[in-house]
């Protein structure tokens, strides 16, 4: 009985992501017609990873960190410092010129055998995550012993130092100081073109996503857990809290600079304003408007987020005239005053986010539809 | 008879205050000793230092014959040390509270710790942690399955051992007290302690359930092979199960014994009842 119905699960849940994966092959045959789309759902991808990284962390450890934009910088500059064309090096760094030993190391890898060149991004994706676990892991040895407000501020003020270090003059050669650095290309195809570059960030954040709710239903994940509700007693059952928080905070870490990787690789351009404190705030909305502790309720979120800011209410920055009558506020940048509006009406009726702590499960879904029906036959 | 825990002068000073001076316990294995005395006389404190929680002031732990923790009053500690014990000792060793666990001494606490958003069975399920031996990456990719089932088999057997099978899929805080309680000890059990140790674990209960707690203690000791330590305020229980009675005052031991010794010592009844000024 109780193996019947995981089995279900399974089906419907490998039927829905077939499905999505031939609407995003459907996408990228139409993708000259479906920009806005695409590129509201490759933004939602980048953000859903970051977001359940986020979540790992402050959600089911319990730490509040705010350090999310700064290891998301560590990866957005590893990446596109090891993936822009060696032909467009010169000219990003026009200013300053290129560090040598980064000018010698891309020769190197443009004269790798092309199978090499092929997997380089993905490799500048790992190194960039691989970086900033080491930095998380050195920095977690003084941080993590703080509690609460305290380790957020700390954390918080890393995410600046690293920005502020990013944009110094003494690593224009490297970082290109605030000029910042472009010509960055776009994702890379997978699999010799099997998957197109379009569906690349998905294919990313879906491995990316899966290790980590793996990682939550392990016996780990249930340290973690216990770490999050009470500490002490956590301690007093034998889980090491400074080991477990480590794990917890390297791991969340790596995944930000992947997601900050394909952030540069999404954006094209990227300089250290890019990774400012407000980019940690969008990620922490995202978090808390799908649920602190949900997975399922950080990447909904962050694709609702992610149309609702880019795309449906773009509407709103148009000046609007309604029977030749100007209507007033419509202008640029009003959709943000809507958007904020929005975001406290969502937090006023779901105090604890869409999803709370709960997780999406077919089973519930039908139950929902179930309840749903012998209303509507009423009505009939 | 062979010692499982001891303290040597342990003594632990917050301040000015000297909330356990000069402890010295022996508690034999298979035994339940109790540590009684009003409130305020320095009990869970003395629970906290044994388990790891603080780090002593001066004096010394030992549990199966290891030092597990030892220190001796510094910097300004020394010049404020007020124990009654003044020789210190010269070691400092110092063991965490989950490190402690893992060498086979678990607790419960006087006001209940259960992870309350989890469910029963996960409170029980994540105390067997601390022996896990896959590590990250083998957990993560369930290649630990033989591992993992056995965890879930003991601590569903644990669950069924205390009486919680049927509420293992509720949360721990749905519970109704009586029931914590016995979580609580199943949750320390699962650690596979040979010490037990329970601050008040009939802290809030009525008679009944008081009695029906005393026969459990006595029954999981026996059939987990365990030595109990135990803080508790009722004397039925206290005096029903133990083999063996240190009584604090103001952090200090004021009598050892048997339940009958120490029921009939007049220290006791006056720190209990109070000292009659005429």
């Amino acid at each position: 009985m109780m193996k019947k119905t995981i089995k279900k699960s399974t089906i419907y849940s490998l039927a829905a992501a077939a499905l999505f994966l031939v609407f995003l092959y459907w996408l990228d045959a139409n993708r000259l017609s479906q920009g806005m789309l695409i590129s509201v759902l490759q933004k939602g991808a980048i953000l859903a990873l970051v977001a359940t990284s986020m979540n790992l962390l402050n959600g089911f450890t319990g730490l509040f960190s705010l350090g999310q934009a700064g290891f998301m910088s560590i990866g957005a500059y590893t990446t596109a410092i090891l993936i822009i064309p060696v032909r467009s090096l010169d000219g990003v760094y026009y200013m300053n010129g290129v560090h040598p030993a980064i000018m010698n190391l891309r020769l190197l890898m443009a004269n790798s055998p092309p199978f090499l060149q092929s997997v380089y991004p993905f490799i500048a994706l790992l190194l960039g995550g691989a970086l900033a676990a080491l930095i998380a892991l050195l920095v977690g040895l003084a941080v993590l012993r703080l509690k609460s407000d305290y380790l957020a501020i700390a954390t918080l003020g890393l995410s600046e130092i690293v920005r502020a270090i990013f944009s110094s003059p003494q690593f224009d050669q490297i970082t290109n100081g605030s000029y910042g650095l472009n010509k960055i290309p776009n994702f890379p195809p997978m699999l010799f073109g099997l998957i197109p570059s379009l569906i690349t960030p998905f294919i990313i954040t879906g491995v990316s996503v899966a290790f980590i709710v793996l990682l939550i239903n392990s016996s780990y994940g249930r340290a973690f857990k216990a770490i999050r509700e009470d500490e002490i007693a956590a301690e007093a059952m034998g889980i090491s809290l400074y080991k477990h928080k480590e794990m917890s905070f390297v791991i969340s870490s790596f995944f930000s600079a992947v997601a900050g990787g394909m952030l540069a690789m999404y954006m094209r351009s990227i300089e250290a304003k890019t990774f400012s404190i407000t980019l940690t705030y969008d990620i922490l909305l995202i978090v808390v408007i799908g649920g602190i502790g949900s997975v399922t309720g950080s990447v909904v979120s962050a694709f609702l987020v992610t149309a609702a800011k880019e795309w449906w209410l773009r509407f709103f920055d148009q000046p609007l005239s309604l029977f030749g009558f100007q209507v007033p506020l419509f202008r640029t940048g009003f959709r943000m005053v809507i958007f904020s509006v929005l975001l406290m009406v969502v937090v006023l009726i779901y105090r604890r986010g869409l999803f709370g702590t709960n997780e999406f499960s077919w089973a519930g879904l039908i139950k929902r539809l179930r309840l749903k029906r012998p209303a509507k036959k009423e009505v009939e | 008879m062979s010692i499982l825990l001891s303290t040597q002068h342990l003594t632990m000073q917050f301040g000015g205050v000297v909330a356990v001076d000069d402890l010295n316990i022996n508690i034999p294995k298979g035994e339940i000793t109790a540590l009684i005395g009003p409130n305020g006389a320095g009990k869970t404190t003395a629970f906290n230092v044994i388990t790891g929680g603080y780090q002593p002031t001066n004096g010394r732990v030992i549990f199966d014959g290891a030092v597990i923790a030892e220190n001796c009053p510094r910097s300004k500690m020394k010049r404020i040390y007020n124990g009654s014990y003044t020789e210190p000792f010269r070691h400092t060793v110092v063991n965490k509270s989950d490190v402690i666990t893992r060498l086979g001494m678990a607790r419960t606490f006087q006001n209940i710790r259960l992870f309350k958003d989890l469910t029963v069975f996960e409170n029980v399920l994540i105390a067997k942690h601390c022996h896990i031996k896959a590590g990250l990456f083998a957990a993560t990719f369930r290649l630990n399955r033989g591992e993992e089932r056995a965890m879930s088999q003991d601590a569903l057997s644990l669950l069924e051992r205390v009486g919680l099978l049927e509420s293992r899929n509720e949360k721990a805080s749905s519970l109704p007290y009586g029931k914590q309680r016995r979580l609580e000890i199943a949750r320390a059990l699962a650690t596979g302690p040979r010490l037990l140790l329970l601050d008040e674990p009939a802290a809030g209960m009525n008679p009944k359930e008081t009695d029906e707690l005393s026969q459990f203690i006595v029954d999981i000791k026996d059939s987990f092979g365990l030595t109990v330590f135990l803080i508790e305020h009722h004397m039925n229980l206290v005096m029903d199960i133990s083999d063996s009675i240190y009584v604090l005052d103001y952090g200090k031991t004021i009598a050892y014994g048997t339940p009958a010794e120490v029921q009939n010592n007049e220290r006791v009844i006056q720190a209990y009842l109070g000292v009659d000024e005429a």
